[in-house]
Formats: C-alpha cells, structure tokens, sequence
C-alpha cells in the first residue's frame, strides 16, 4: 500500500484536529502534566522533599502571624472606648483623676505607636501581658480555655468532614434518586439555617422538652465527677454544641463532595476504570473518591478559620467556656491584652492547621510536590 | 469459522431533552480472530458509542441500547448478567481511548493501574502481579519498566502514557482491543509508532483489533476490513483492498476524492492543491432526512433515494456491501 497520509477526512492535519477537536481535554491535559514530559524520578517520597517544603512553608507562616498580630492591634485600638472607660463605667462613680490613675496604670496614656512597639516587642518574647479585666497572665487565662474549644472544635471538624463526604458520596452514587434529593435539600435547609438558632430548636427540643441532654455548661455543677465518670459528663454536655456547630459544615461538605464527585465521575480515566472490569463501587471508592477529595480537603483548610468564628456562637449559646466565650467578654469588656492575645493564638492556630492540610494534600495529589 | 465479533443491527439510543435520538441506528458488522477491522467516518458519525456500547459503557442515562446483538465468543453480550459482563470487560476485550492525557488516574501509579487490571480477573499474588506489569511495560517498549511502575502518570509524554494505556488494557490477554482513535490526540511521529506497535502486538499476541479512526491513510496501512459509517449508519462494508480499488457509496467515493495521494498534493508550482471535498454538511441529529442520510450530499441521487430508508445489502460479490439504492449502476459504471 502506499504510505500512509497523514490527513484524516476533515481535511485537517491531524496534529491540528487535537486542539480543535477536544478543547477542554486538551486543556485539562496541561494542567495536569504542568508543562513537564517525562521527568523519571520515583523517589518522590523521599522524607527532606517531603519537609522542605514544609519548612519553607513554616518561615512565611512566622511571617503571617506577625503581620496578624500587627494588623490585629491597629484593628482593635480603631474601636472607640478602652478598658479604663469600661471599668470607671461599671464602678458607678467615675472621678476625672480614677480614670486617669487607671490609664496610667495600664500603659494607655502612651501615644499611639509606642504602646505598639511595646506590644510588639512583648510578642516577639511570647509575652501576652496581664489580663486587665481578671487581673492574670493572659497566657495562663487561654491555655486554661483552650483545651474546652479544641474538644469543641476538633469532634466538630471531624464529624463534620466524615458525615459530610459519606452524605456526598452517597447523593452522587444515587444522583436523581429520592436519596439524592433527601441528602440536597437537607444540606441546603442547614447550610441556610442560622447557627444560633439550630442551637436554641436543639436546646428546646432535647433538652426542654425531652431532657435528654444537658442545655448550657461543660459539666454538672456540684456533682464533682472524676475519671470516667467525668469524661462521660463532660461527654453528653459536648453533643448539643457538636451537633449544632457540625450541622453547617456537614452541610457544606456533603454539597462541596457530592459536586466533586459528579465532576470527577465524568472524567476519562473512569471510563478507563470501567473498562477494566471493576465493579461499580470500587469505580466509585478507589478511582472518584480519592480524586473528589482534594477540593474538599482544600476547604477544609481554609474553614479552620470560619470554625474559629463560629465556637464564638456556640460558646455563648451553651455557655461553654471556651476561648470563643472569653473572646467574646475581653470585646465587651475593652480588655485588649486579652483579646489581642486571643487573636493571636486563633492565627497560630488557623496558620499550623493549613501546614498540615498541605502537607495531607501533598500526600494525597501526586502531581504537586517535589518538582 | 464464526467471527470472533458479531455485531447485528445495534441501535444505541440518547434520551435528551430535545427528544431520543439513535446515536447508532442498526449498525452491523463483524470482526475475525486475528484481523484488523476498522471503523471509519466523520466526528459524531457514532463510532464512539458504538465501540462503547460494545463494552456496554454508555452512559445511562442519557444513553441506552435500544436493539440488536453483539455476539462475542459465541455468547450474546447484550444478555449477560452486570457480574458476567465485568469479565469481559479487561479480561477478553481491553479498550484504549483518544485522550491518553486524561485516560489515566492521576492520583494512583502506573504500575497500581496495571496491576489493579490483573487483581481484579485473576488470582494473583500483588508480587506476580507486579512482576507482570513489567513485563507487559516491556512489551510496548516503555524504556526502563521496572522504575516506571513507580511512576505517575502525569511524569510521562503522551505517546509513553498511550503506551501504558496499551500495557493496561493487554494485562489479561484479551481476545479483542478497541482502540477508539487511539493516535488522535499524539503528534505525527508518535502516531506511526504507536500505530506499529498496535500491529506488531496483533500479530505476536494473536489478538484481534476494532481500530476507530477518521483518517483513511491508517485504515489502508493497518486494516484487513472496514465499515464506513455515516451518521450513526453503516453505509459501505468492504475488504480493505476492494474498498481503496473501488469504492461503491458515493460517501465512499466522495472520502476517497478527498483523499490527496502524496505524488499530486501539490500542482505543478509547488502549491497544495484543493481538496476534493464532499459539499454540504451532515444533518443534525434531531433533522435526519427520512430516506437516505446521504441523499442531500450526493451527487448520484434520485428522487427515490428521498423516500427510502436504505440499508447495508450485500453486492453480487457477496463479500462487500453498500447502503445505495444506486449500488448497481455504480459498480457497472466502474472501468
Ligand atoms: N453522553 C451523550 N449524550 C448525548 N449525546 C451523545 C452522548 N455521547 C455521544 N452523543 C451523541 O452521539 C453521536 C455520536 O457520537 P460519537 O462520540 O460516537 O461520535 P464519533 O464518531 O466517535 O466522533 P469523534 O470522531 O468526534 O470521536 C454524537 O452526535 C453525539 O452528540
Ligand atoms: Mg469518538
């Protein structure tokens, strides 16, 4: 035969068809191979590629909080008032000369820009001042109420990620069944819904109405619980305020991965799965899933943050003691040491929980990484 | 000897919003142990669904196969339980795509994705199973096999990662590969290539191939047998020799005019010549004509080719056939 010609019958060269042809393949092809061709190189687990970029990661963190802590100092003294004026309120009789003895007492009646050099250079020795308002470290007043938000925080964020993929998943292995329209406009309904509000129906319905679980507080007052005994009560004190902060974040988890799951399974390489033999579940748990989880992961990263804002709520809905109730007073109260304190250990936290989101993403995307 | 495939009047349906629409519309054709058949015809003629439905992956909905059989191996795979069908599916007939880009999982290596295909169809130990992947690496001539199992996909070119496609969909030994326009989305060079080492694996592998192309210059080189289709109907089957000497569907014939021949391509100054188009366009799917698709393109029509639905009828000669009420008078015409 004569040799083969390189024209299909379009009567376009084939290597233009490409582009014409499959625009979008193309160029989510080149988004995927980043431009690079065989770069052969298996060792990518190897542990310093691993941690290098963690570390350089740390270095621009460090430097993130410290604008934080500046940008939060600017922020806080733009708002009128401070806490002399709060306390010579509340103290009923507030003579020109107490107000002004309590100023000096607490540095206020420094201009401006020396009263944040000194903020400063105390944060760069970690030291967060003296409580105004309660008259203590301020470091001492958070470690006290921080472990009362993490076992806040933490179950909300894991239950939520966990509830919120399985309801995501499963209304898009069911998509266009009852289940699917069930599992949607549940999670719009509490995607939309007010947290505060969630928290008083669930108050009202558990613990008014069937008094199943305790409303307010982190633990029976009087009882003096210890070991087990304890851990169970501060248990069933938990459930309201978790359920109540994980209900919004479900919600948008199941959204966010039913999407993912719906993109991913329109993708070649499931049909490549399928043609293969594999059963439809494992399709779906070993080749969509594991690809339908990077975005979600990503959010989830991002909304450590948001969670922060919202354990304020919760707090003060259960009367929780938690760092997001004493953010809470130290605002009303002016007691700026406390709240610039707070503010800062919330952006440690944010910023070392995106260090490890990143490095999960890394683990789980193969294409970024050690390039 | 019975074909190895035997597709008979397979019609594929999509239920859109604009209504249901055969995609493929009584297509029949079949293909030999050992043989090359290809499938050619213009973009969104049906070839894709067609080699899909095959493999019974059509997307549900808005796809679903309406009618027909496709006997492989003497069984009906149309009939076949979902379990029974996963069998064959990478275990008797491996598909290779256009896009080796997107084909492949991202997130997993080259070397799971192949082994993943032996797991699932046999009982295997992961240490053989890997020791095979490499082998079937070496097979398509992917250069140093053993570290690339440790790769992934997105480290290879296009042509490596069209190879490990191959490796993939050959790890069972199947019967049959659907390869739908498998060189499509690779540069010329790398086409040839891989189009080469699809046919050496025919021959030593003893496998037969369902090629998938729009570019008549590969059905010349690699094919024995060749169904032209044009939207979502057969409408010329034919030997590839008796195809290239002498076409018989003025669709045929108008691809064959279209076709440059390497000598004549350029005029006598050295510029390219026009090329020999068929006029007009293929009719939207939801407007087909209800005779002859062809009708409103062809030169050789007459006004009864408007009011009959015609369809793939063998010639005299038996061993080719053509959807053309003209059929006759082409063939006598022909020197
Ligand atoms: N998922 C789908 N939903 C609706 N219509 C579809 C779908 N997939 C294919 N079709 C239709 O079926 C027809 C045949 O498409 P097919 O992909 O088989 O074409 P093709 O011959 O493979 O073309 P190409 O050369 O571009 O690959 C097209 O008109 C297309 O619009
Ligand atoms: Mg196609």
């Amino acid at each position: 035969m004569q040799k083969v010609v390189k024209r299909n019958i379009l009567g376009y060269k084939n290597n233009e068809s490409k582009s014409q042809r499959a625009p979008f393949h193309s160029t989510a092809g080149s988004l995927w191979t980043d431009g690079a061709q065989e770069r052969l190189d298996p060792q990518r687990f190897h542990v310093p590629a691993l941690i290098k970029p963690v570390l350089s990661r740390l270095w621009r963190s460090v430097a993130i909080v410290v604008a934080i802590a500046a940008l939060n100092f600017i922020i806080v003294h733009m708002a009128p008032g401070d806490v002399a004026d709060v306390m010579a309120g509340e103290s009923g009789a507030a003579s020109p000369e107490y107000l002004a003895d309590l100023k000096q007492r607490f540095g206020l009646d420094q201009p401006l820009i020396v009263q944040f050099f000194v903020y400063m250079g105390r944060m760069a020795q970690f030291d967060l001042g003296y409580s105004f308002r309660f008259g203590r470290p301020v470091a001492s007043l958070i470690f006290e109420r921080l472990p009362a938000t993490l076992i806040l925080a933490i179950p909300t964020l894991m239950l939520a990620f966990v509830m919120g993929s399985v309801l995501g998943v499963v209304a898009s292995r069911r998509v266009g069944t009852w289940r699917d329209a069930a599992i949607s406009v549940g999670a719009l309904v509490f995607y939309a819904t007010p947290l505060f509000w969630i928290g008083l129906m669930l108050i009202i319905l558990f613990g008014v109405k069937l008094g199943w679980l305790p409303t307010g507080g982190m633990q029976t007052i009087g009882a003096n619980y210890t070991g087990f005994a304890y851990v169970l009560d501060v248990g069933r004190h938990m459930i309201l305020p978790v359920v109540t902060l994980s209900l919004f974040y479900m919600a948008y988890y199941a959204r966010l991965m039913r999407a993912s799951m719906l993109e991913v399974f329109g993708q070649d390489f499931i049909a490549t799965a399928r043609s293969k033999g594999l059963s439809e579940g494992r399709v779906a748990y070993r080749h969509v899933l594991r690809n339908a989880l990077l975005p979600v992961v990503t959010v989830l990263g991002l909304q450590v943050a948001h969670l922060l804002g919202g354990t304020v709520l919760v707090e003060t809905v259960f009367g929780w003691p938690g760092l997001g109730r004493l953010a809470f007073d130290s605002v009303l109260s002016r007691d700026v040491n406390l709240l610039l304190g707070i503010l800062l250990m919330s952006s440690i936290l944010v910023v070392s929980t995106n260090i490890a989101v990143e490095a999960l993403y890394r683990w789980l995307d193969p294409r970024i990484g050690a390039a | 000897m019975a074909p190895l495939l035997d597709v008979r009047d397979l019609t594929t349906h999509f239920f859109t919003q604009k209504g249901a629409f055969a995609a493929v519309d009584k297509v029949s054709f079949s293909v030999n142990a050992g043989e090359t058949m290809a499938l050619v015809g213009e973009s969104g003629c049906g070839k894709s669904v067609t080699a899909a439905s095959i493999l019974r992956l059509v997307p549900d909905p808005p796809g679903r196969i309406t009618g027909g059989e496709i006997i492989f191996e003497g069984r009906d795979l149309l009939s076949l339980t979902m379990r029974e069908m996963r069998k064959v599916r990478g275990g008797r007939i491996g598909m290779i795509f256009q896009e080796p880009m997107t084909s492949l999982n991202p997130v997993f290596t080259i070397g799971d994705q192949i082994t993943e295909s032996l797991r699932e169809h046999r009982s295997i130990s992961r240490a053989d199973a890997e020791r095979r992947a490499i082998e079937l690496l070496d097979l398509v001539r992917i250069p140093d096999a053993r570290r690339q199992i440790h790769n992934y996909p997105h480290r290879l070119s296009g042509g490596m990662r069209q190879r490990a496609m191959i490796a993939m969909a050959l790890a069972c030994d199947p019967a049959l590969l659907i390869a739908d326009e498998p060189t499509t989305a690779l540069d010329v060079t790398t086409q040839a290539q891989i189009l080469e080492l699809l046919d050496e694996l025919k021959r030593s592998l003893g496998m037969a191939i369902l090629l998938i192309t729009h570019d008549l210059g590969v059905v010349a080189e690699y094919a024995q047998s060749v169904l032209v289709m044009y939207a979502g109907r057969g409408v010329e089957a034919a030997k590839v020799e008796d195809l290239f000497h002498s076409p018989i569907h003025p669709y045929t014939r108008g691809l064959l005019g279209a076709l440059p021949h390497p000598d004549d391509d350029v005029d006598s100054e050295g510029r390219p010549l026009p090329l020999n188009e068929i006029s007009g366009m293929v009719p939207a799917l939801d407007a087909m004509p209800a005779g002859c698709r062809f009708e409103p393109r062809c030169s050789y029509a007459v006004p009864a080719c408007k009011m009959t639905d015609v369809r793939l009828a063998p010639l005299a000669e038996g061993v080719r056939s053509a959807a053309c009420l003209r059929a006759a008078d082409i063939v006598q015409d022909q020197p």
